[in-house]
């Protein structure tokens, strides 16, 4: 099984479990830990923020987007245990030292995050061009894991290679760090790019994303975290889920609707159309997760 | 006028080895050449004709590239110093797009272009 599926279906489809959505698009969702003393845990995404993106049609407040994404991550009422940045954190550049201070500036700027607990992974604009050399020295490895409150956290790097590729050597990584994993084991996967063909003709897939998906094909209990393509999308490979984030700066139209690749015009009525952050309620008891989408509001222009 | 016919013709070719119009491959196939750089192809737009067998021939003026048609389920890296070649009969009519999947910086995402294949 390999589809696109809509919100409506997937619905349908997460009441016999899997994943739920609940949408807060007029505002914050009232999302709840309904167990009481459990496993159960906050996290939020957020992705391609692209730091140092210039663009007035495209983003008008290229340089408070990602400012006012933090106020209200640090204002959302369920605390998140940690957050994930799926990629594209700055804006690609041949110049070294302007990478370093658009790396700088953006380590700056999140590290405002109430939540202390942040976890990186690089997009092609941060790594693709210098194989991630200078993406490690400010935020680390560019692929590891982690575990929390009984899931099994991947980061899977594949933008270091400018083909989009995630490489045998990682691979092998990959069949490694599963070997030690249990068949019922709650797995989620974050990474860039998505590891399936989502739209090849814009590049919009992992070259070798096929290997990694049956790695974890035996494992009955995973979910891909992404992002790349500025937008939500849902899809199922078998009984493997995967949710792309949208952007903190640029959205971009879905695949295929436009004859060329290139972001949103920003909107004078609905301004920061397209762009939000999602906070995560991992449900171990249920094997599930709830996403909720969260806007970003006019009235904190900063 | 044999001598000066012969002359005539190296010249010709001479030329159209330049340019390559025409130019065909040793099983007769026409030649194609594209060259790529940061951000875009040249030739941006190559009409084929279906059934007609071509030999692409690319070569990069900078960095790596990538040439990718996945409606073809063609591809290539294009490798600085090397001439990459790709042989395809265009068995369908139709616009096919192509672009860069080998990231090259900031314009990258804008790297493409369109076979169009005629009758």
């Amino acid at each position: 099984m390999n589809k696109e599926i809509d919100r409506r279906e997937f619905l349908k489809l997460t009441s016999i479990g899997g994943v739920v959505f609940i949408s807060g698009l007029s505002g914050q969702p009232a999302l709840s830990l309904p167990f009481g003393k459990t496993k159960d845990f906050f996290f939020v995404q957020l992705s391609d923020t692209h730091w140092g993106f210039e663009g007035a049609k495209i983003n008008p407040d290229a340089k408070g987007t990602l400012i006012k994404a933090v106020k209200e991550v640090n204002s959302l009422e369920q605390k998140p245990d940690f957050i994930v940045f799926t990629g594209d954190l700055t804006q690609t550049t041949d110049e070294t030292n302007l990478r370093k201070a658009r790396m700088k500036e953006f380590k700056q700027i999140v590290g405002e995050l109430d939540t202390k607990v942040v976890h990186f992974m690089p997009g092609e604009h941060d790594a693709s061009l210098d194989r991630g050399e200078t993406y490690k020295d400010f935020f680390g490895e560019t692929h590891y894991t982690f575990d929390h409150k009984g899931v099994h956290f991947i980061t899977i790097d594949n933008v270091s290679d400018p083909t989009g590729s995630i490489g045998e050597e990682q691979l092998e990584w990959l069949k490694t760090d599963l070997a030690q994993q249990k068949p019922d084991s709650n797995i989620v996967v974050l990474t860039h790019r998505p590891l399936f063909d989502l739209y090849p003709q814009w590049d919009w897939a992992t070259r070798d994303g096929a290997k990694a998906i049956d790695l974890l094909m035996p494992f009955q209990n995973v979910t891909v975290f992404y992002g790349h393509i500025h937008q939500e999308n849902h899809h199922m490979t078998g009984h493997i889920a995967h949710h792309s984030a949208k952007s903190l700066m640029l959205p971009m139209p879905l695949a295929g609707s436009t004859p060329k690749r290139q972001p949103i015009p920003w909107s004078t009525s609905e301004p920061y159309k397209g762009m939000g952050f999602r906070n995560v309620l991992s449900q171990s008891k249920l094997d599930q997760y709830q996403l909720s989408e969260y806007p970003i509001k006019e009235d904190a222009i900063v | 006028m044999k001598n000066r016919t012969g002359i005539t013709a190296i010249m010709v070719a001479s030329v159209f080895g330049m340019t390559c119009l025409g130019c065909l491959s040793g099983d007769g196939a026409k030649i194609i050449k594209v060259s790529a750089k940061r951000f875009e192809y040249s030739p941006q737009q190559i009409t084929l004709k279906k059934g007609t067998p071509v030999v692409f021939q690319f070569t990069t003026e900078d960095r790596t590239h990538g040439f990718n048609v996945p409606s073809m389920n063609l591809r290539a890296d294009i490798v600085p110093g090397k001439i990459t070649e790709l042989k395809l009969t265009p068995q369908q009519t139709g616009e096919f797009d192509f672009f860069c999947d080998i990231f090259c910086g900031s314009g990258h995402e804008g790297m493409n272009g369109k076979i169009i294949v005629t009758e």
